[in-house]
């Protein structure tokens, strides 16, 4: 097989790691279904391509990187208000929105990701938890800006492109949204494969070497943590754009935690994990959205427990220890 | 005749001296192991439930309950620290936090379930519902008491930190688990037994909360921040630096609500991430 | 008069009122092959992460040629060619050899920054790191996780890992630390094959490791030099004997 080639040149090998995989192919493919298959899903697949784009940005502070984050909706959220005011005030063109948004909460982020690369474990956590809370508690002070708690009126987005409307069955909707999921994703795939993603990898692995070899694991975490806030903050604008509504629970905590619960339930540091993570949960909550919020609450946290306990790598890594296992056979 | 300020600076302490309770079982804890224990609060919650059960149900002295509580949530956490804890003690910090996360979350529901959303009131014998004047102040007799308890339990722990045996192995463990376990000290032993005090003291704090801020299922993760907030800023392992930062958040709170309610619990955040800038490991922590 | 590598000026530290490191004065000639010996708890680990900027000393100066880096952060040490291998082995157990070789060597060249290329370009950074572990006889191993190599190699990732900043000086804290005695002599081979222009200082327990690879010899006990000088001078020492099997024992 490949094995002979790869030890002659570590290079191909190197190289060999970032092919695209069948399926991951079909995966992409998969995406498409929504439009013929379940059309009258569109409206719940835009939700998850969105939730899934937000779950990846998390992957790479949390997956890579290794920064637990309990306040990550913080940028969600930014993206999502500046993307609902620059709408409300006038310039309802959507591509140039989105990439504002993005800007904005990349800025955000880039603030930020100085005080939090400064520290590790639990204050590093604190930080993350009181810096969304904060920006959470502002959106809510600052009700002449945001709407308070009636949201975010007056968001009017004007066609795509110029051409495509935003149609009452989601058609523009997801299609906008599986493209910008798309790209991003190639962005962040390209990044975990870079010099960069090494680096993240090592200082996940281990902290105390990464000075040892020279690296400045401030700088990249920094790096990262603002490539994270603006994906993150273009997930909301697509919310804000595609719904043409904004409120304060996307900073809120809760935002925050289920973000996590989706990554880790994938199985973080996988790439995909987020997004099958943000699938799986999706598509549970909708199924089950009858039932009471507590006993919602009550299978999370069984979920969370199961998966601590049992499948510490989420889906993905159980998957790929039994087809390890299968593949010893 | 005291100004307001100072019935703003008495209610603030109380309040402190209740944070105080609820955090500082989860300082020690953190500070010996360092694992983040976050479903805490979830202890202090099923005390203050158990604490309405028994007295608006089964008409149980206030008193006499207060220990019953402190009893309960001690023997849950045995069992929480048995069948799970154990075995996350050398695990990932994200792994302690999910999992934590997870039992918050079923412990919310199960209470939502049985008790409903609503607040719970306890029905309190009137003489603590009243109020005592001192220098032209009108203090309530219930924050009185908590005060006294909390100063009552400050000094035992102190007192058992100093002068007993168990306390010098509470206090290496913290200071050096690596070296205690090397000296012969059984640190998860002791790690147990204090994890068991300390969510003792937590739900003893859940039942007396209830007349001071009130009961529902949300109280696991609103008060899960402020313990979290005074143990980060008190330093781990510390009980003066639980105590410390107890008090100050708990008059900054009163006290901002008092003056600036538009601002809410902003300060209170602000002055969280200013001081965990300014010193990581807390006020009076180390590493 | 051969130029310095490395010299440390009256370097102290004490935790609280226990004292770690003593008034050290030391200098490593370049191309020196010095061994850092001493008793358990004599500071000499401690030494080195003094050197290289992970504790910050209460008092003297460290100069890496004639740049004084007493201020410096470790990741800035290590640009200026100043490389240590850890005692207990400190790797990326879920990456494997190549990548981790990799990563050193791309931070060295100022690229790990670049994430919009995907790293199979760096062909140069790629190869330098493949010819490092060639050297070091990994060559074969290098697509296993570091996890799953055996300790010996373990043990020369460590060295791999350093060697692939570059160093003008290197610490090397007990290389062969834990690997059975055949197999440690492959370490040392590696550690001798080294270029002359590198400055080498090494802890090390083995005496005859030490009397055959070092030029000269540094003993250090409770935090401070005892004594120093060739391996045949320290092997006459009746002081650096007791020290180490003397029933009388002070500190």
């Amino acid at each position: 097989m490949a094995l002979a080639e790869n030890i002659r040149s570590p290079q191909l090998y190197l190289q060999s790691l970032s092919r695209w995989r069948p399926t991951e192919i079909a995966f992409w493919l998969a995406t498409l279904l929504p439009f013929f298959v379940a059309a009258n899903y569109l409206s719940l697949a835009s939700q998850i391509a969105i939730t899934a784009l937000f779950a990846l940005s998390l992957d790479l502070i949390l997956g890579y990187a290794g920064v637990v984050s309990l306040g990550h909706a913080a940028f969600f959220g930014v993206g999502a208000y500046s993307a609902g005011l620059i709408s409300k005030y006038g310039w309802g063109e959507p591509l140039t929105g989105l990439v504002m948004s993005g800007f904005i909460a990349g800025f955000v982020g880039y603030l930020t990701s100085f005080i939090i690369a400064r520290f590790r474990h639990l204050a590093r956590i604190m930080l993350t938890l009181g810096l969304g809370l904060l920006l959470a508690e502002l959106a809510n002070s600052a009700g002449w800006l945001t709407g308070g708690m009636d949201g975010l009126q007056g968001i009017h987005m004007w066609p795509l492109l110029s051409s495509f409307k935003f149609d009452l069955y989601g058609y523009t909707a997801y299609a906008y949204a599986l493209a910008v999921l798309f790209l991003l994703f190639l962005g962040a795939r390209r990044l975990i494969h870079s010099p960069f993603g090494l680096a993240l990898r090592g200082i996940r692995e281990n902290w105390t070497r990464m000075p040892a070899i020279g690296a400045e694991s401030r700088s990249h975490i920094r790096t990262v943590y603002t490539i994270a806030a603006a994906m993150a903050g273009v997930s909301g604008a697509l919310l804000a754009q595609t719904t043409e509504t904004v409120s304060l629970d996307s900073l809120g905590f809760e935002r925050s935690a289920e973000i996590l619960v989706m990554l880790v339930l994938g199985g973080a540091g996988r790439l995909y994990g987020g997004l099958i993570g943000a699938i799986i949960f999706m598509v549970a909550r909708d199924q089950f959205s009858g039932i009471q919020p507590q006993y919602w609450y009550f299978w999370i946290g069984v979920l969370l427990v199961v998966v601590v306990m049992f499948l510490p790598n989420g889906v993905l890594g159980g998957l790929s220890k039994l087809q390890a296992r299968w593949s010893r056979r | 005749m005291l100004p307001p300020v100072a019935g703003v600076l008495f209610d603030g302490f109380a309040y402190g001296m209740l944070l105080f309770l609820l955090s500082v079982g989860q300082s020690v804890t953190l500070g010996m192991m360092n694992f983040i224990n976050l479903a805490h609060c979830a202890f202090a919650m099923l005390g203050g439930y158990v604490a309405v059960i028994l007295v608006n149900t089964l008409g149980w002295p206030f008193f006499a309950v207060l220990p019953v509580a402190f009893f309960a949530a001690a023997a849950a956490s045995v069992v929480v620290e048995r069948v799970f804890y154990r075995r996350l003690y050398r695990a990932t910090d994200l792994d302690q936090v999910l999992l934590t996360i997870g039992i918050t979350f079923i412990s919310v529901a199960v209470a939502a379930y049985l008790f409903t959303t609503a607040q719970q009131p306890i029905q309190l014998p009137s003489y603590l519902r009243q109020s005592i004047e001192v220098l032209g102040l009108r203090l309530a007799v219930y924050r009185l008491i908590l005060i006294a308890l909390a100063l009552v339990t400050t000094g035992l722990l102190v007192a058992a930190l100093e002068y007993t045996r168990f306390g010098a192995q509470v206090r290496a463990a913290v200071d050096n688990e690596r070296m205690a376990r090397g000296l012969g000290i059984d640190v998860d032993r002791t790690f147990a037994i204090t994890f068991a005090l300390g969510s003792g003291l937590a739900g003893l704090g859940g039942a007396l909360a209830i007349e001071i801020v009130g009961l529902d299922p949300s109280f696991a993760f609103t008060y899960l921040v402020y313990v979290l907030i005074v143990v980060s800023v008190g330093g781990l392992g510390s009980i003066r630096g639980s105590f410390a930062a107890a008090a100050v958040l708990g008059i900054s709170d009163i006290a901002g609500k008092y003056y600036v309610p538009s601002l809410g619990a902003f300060l209170i955040y602000l002055v969280m991430i200013s001081l965990l800038m300014w010193r990581p490991t807390g006020l009076f922590g180390r590493r | 008069m051969s130029a310095i590598a490395l010299a440390t000026r009256g370097l102290s530290k004490s935790f609280g009122s226990l004292a770690v490191a003593r008034d050290i004065e030391l200098e490593l000639p370049v191309g020196a092959r010095y061994a850092l010996i001493g008793p358990n708890g004599a500071g000499k680990t401690t030494l080195i992460n003094l050197m290289t900027g992970m504790l910050a000393p209460n008092a003297g100066r460290i100069f890496l040629g004639d740049e004084d880096i007493t201020t410096f952060e470790p990741q800035d040490r290590v640009r200026r060619g100043l490389a240590r291998t850890f005692q207990i082995n400190t790797l990326f157990a879920g990456l494997n050899a190549l990548e981790a070789v990799t990563l050193a060597v791309c931070e060295r060249r100022g690229i790990s920054g670049q994430f919009w290329k995907n790293i199979a370009v760096h062909g140069e950074a790629i190869d330098e790191a493949y010819a490092i572990l060639a050297r070091l006889k990994l060559g074969d191993a290098c697509y296993q996780p570091t996890r799953e190599l055996p300790y010996g190699r373990q043990r020369l990732l460590e060295i791999a890992l350093a060697l692939a900043t570059k160093p003008r000086v290197l610490l090397l804290d007990e290389p062969a630390a834990g690997v059975p005695p055949e197999e440690s002599g492959e370490i040392f081979e590696v550690v001798a094959g080294l270029s002359q222009d590198l400055t080498l200082l090494f802890i090390e327990h083995d005496m005859h490791v030490v009397f055959r690879f070092a030029t000269h010899i540094i003993v250090l006990v409770g935090g401070s030099v005892f004594t120093e000088g060739s391996p045949k001078e320290i092997a006459a020492d009746p002081g650096v004997r007791e020290v180490y099997l003397g029933t009388r024992k002070h500190g």
